[in-house]
């Protein structure tokens, strides 16, 4: 379980990058949000899976699954929930002000 | 008593969503601001003060013992660069009612300060790496409205970029994080240093050490990934490059200084001597940027990258003194940073323009102004007394004494080339002949001269009274130098 799961954050956090590679800006915001939830992926995959029961505090279970990682990813989602919506406003009002949405034309080397 | 180690990130925390409610009464927001910055910074003064005479403050948040809850430290080195936090927040927030437009001070400007300083402070205090990466991300939420505030074309043109690369080390600081749970089992600092310590840094150890020193690079703007610094830092409003070029590379290498004394420090041949190379890279590049443009406000922002390879410099040397030249450096560094964005941000509002070659005989008119800046500018190139020369002995005298003359030497002319740079400021900005046309206007300038020279006060203080500060910063790398101290008093044992 552990083996595919790894290799779909792999898939992910590649055809994250492949995004961020792009010239429009909306292929690149959408890059950003699957390398996070590559990484997110990534942090549930670290923890183990499945070893045991669910994390909760009854009598006789001994073996129980590491809660950590699952406070971890539930931190880091809701970042990059936030991240994610105020750089889709920030691309909308960058490319109706610049009047382009490709990166190599926002390059710019004039500073004032 | 331990529950003080929350207040500097609480007290601005409620202040922010405090200044949300009252955001468009803008005097009563300004007084509000002033008040509660003035304040913040005599409590967490007062925390320093307990912390220098009873030793660290640790706080378990919510009861749960160290390895497992969360845990805040405020040690020596942690309570001091937040009490020079706060001291450039006291000079910002002066600043800002005069830099800001009233549009942009209404538009939650003092919200987003605040809850900068929050993110900034937290950064320092944690105790552990995941909220090290959680803290980074509140400073970096208020940084990305900051530097948006205002909303010109290059603005946004600007910040997409600086947004995008901040994110993408976020993801791979998250990514490093988890790989290092996976390893060690913990995210709590103290408990990954016991671990380390026990397997001695095997081989994956230096990887993962490596990829966090790459994220906190990115944050810190070390050679390669400074790129993204100088023009977005240009963008926003004076004060808001104050802030971000006091605080923000700050913190990275704040992070840095803190890994790499306390958990990764078992493989210095690999780790710190990679760093020595990068620091002479930094510095070099940095200049050359600085000495590249006639801009003053981008002048300023190159020289941010030279600081940051003299800090980098005296963490790769680790020795004790070398720790403390960093230490002291850091400190230097960002009151001299926030102090030098203003200035410029100061002359910028005056003349209208930030081309060096459209101004001139500024002295005339302006000779508080024009002083001040000649004084931080000899402070920003170490001549003595000021302060930056007692960092720079620190970290040079070592690298002698360490037999590396090739990253001395390199420091030495990076030195020269800084004062060359802010001199060309001084020279073609303030001297030249008299321009009678122009009537200065007193009142904005002296608005302007206050909070400039609050700042220059303390860095003045910093090199004049280095004989009250120097034994702190020793007593602090003395104990950065010995991890075990840091262990023993987070994990109780």
């Amino acid at each position: 379980m552990e083996i595919i799961t790894s290799m779909l954050a792999g898939i992910l956090f590649a055809t994250g990058i492949y995004n961020l590679l792009q010239k429009q800006m909306l292929r690149i915001i959408i890059g950003t949000a699957l390398l996070s939830h590559g990484a997110h992926l990534f942090i549930l995959t670290m923890g183990k899976l499945k070893r045991g029961k669910p994390p909760i505090l009854v009598e006789g279970v001994e073996k129980y699954v590491d809660p950590l990682p699952q406070a971890l990813i539930l931190t880091s989602i809701v970042i990059s929930f936030g991240v994610t919506s105020f750089l889709l406003v920030l691309a909308y009002r960058a490319s109706l002000l610049n009047e382009t949405d490709n990166m190599e034309e926002l390059r710019g080397s004039d500073y004032e | 008593m331990s529950n003080l180690a929350v207040l500097p990130i609480l007290i601005p925390l409620l202040a922010g969503i405090f200044a949300a409610f009252i955001h468009n009464k803008t005097k009563m927001v300004r007084i509000f601001s002033i008040i509660v910055s003035i304040s913040n910074l005599v409590v967490v003064s007062y925390i320093g003060y307990l912390v220098f005479q009873n030793g660290s403050i640790i706080l378990e948040t919510g009861g749960w013992k160290a390895p497992y809850g969360i845990v805040l430290v405020a040690d020596m080195l942690s309570i001091l660069l937040v009490i020079t936090t706060n001291i450039i927040a006291v000079a910002c927030v002066f600043f800002a009612r005069k830099s800001l437009s009233q549009q942009q001070e209404n538009f939650y400007f003092y919200t987003f300060f605040f809850l900068l300083i929050t993110g900034v402070s937290g950064a320092f205090l944690t105790g552990d790496l995941f909220n090290l990466f959680v803290f980074f991300e509140v400073l970096l939420m208020a940084s990305y409205a900051l530097i948006v505030l205002g909303g010109g074309k290059i603005q946004l043109r600007e910040s997409i970029k600086y947004v995008l690369i901040n994110l993408f080390s976020s993801i791979l600081f998250v990514t490093v994080v988890s790989f290092l749970y996976s390893v060690v089992g913990t995210v709590n600092m103290a408990q990954i240093a016991e671990r380390v310590q026990e397997v001695e840094q095997r081989g994956i150890l230096t990887t993962i050490a490596i990829l966090l020193f790459f994220v906190f690079a990115t944050k810190a703007a070390v050679f390669p990934l400074y790129y993204w610094l100088p023009k977005s830092y240009v963008v926003p409003n004076p004060v808001v490059s104050a802030l971000f070029g006091a605080l923000l590379t700050k913190v990275g290498i704040y992070s840095i200084l803190r890994v790499f004394t306390t958990i990764f420090v078992y493989e210095i041949d690999i780790t710190h001597q990679f760093f020595l190379w990068l620091a002479a890279l930094t510095m070099i590049s940095g200049v050359i940027g600085a000495l590249s443009t006639n801009n003053i406000k981008l002048i300023i922002s190159y020289n941010i990258i030279p600081a940051v390879g003299f800090m980098l410099m005296g963490i790769g040397l680790y020795t004790e003194a070398s720790i403390s030249g960093s230490i002291y450096y850091l400190l230097h560094d960002m009151i001299v940073k926030g102090t030098l964005f203003l200035i410029v941000g100061a002359i910028v509002a005056i003349t209208g323009t930030s081309d060096l070659r459209k101004m001139g005989g500024l002295i005339h008119h302006y000779p508080v102004i024009g002083w001040l800046f000649f004084v931080a500018s000899l402070t920003l190139a170490g001549i003595p007394p000021f302060s930056g020369f007692i960092g720079k002995l620190l970290l040079l005298q070592e690298g002698l004494a360490q037999d590396q003359i090739a990253i001395v030497i390199i420091g030495l002319i990076t030195s020269l080339l800084i004062l060359f740079s802010m001199i060309r400021i001084f020279i073609q900005a303030f001297w030249g002949e008299k321009d009678d046309t122009i009537t200065p206007n007193r009142i904005k300038s002296r608005a302007y001269a206050w909070p400039i020279a609050f700042l220059v006060a303390f860095s003045v203080f910093l090199g004049v009274g280095a004989e009250y500060v120097y034994p702190m910063v020793e007593d602090i790398s003395t104990y950065l130098l010995d991890p075990s101290q840091y262990i023993d008093s987070v994990l109780k044992e």
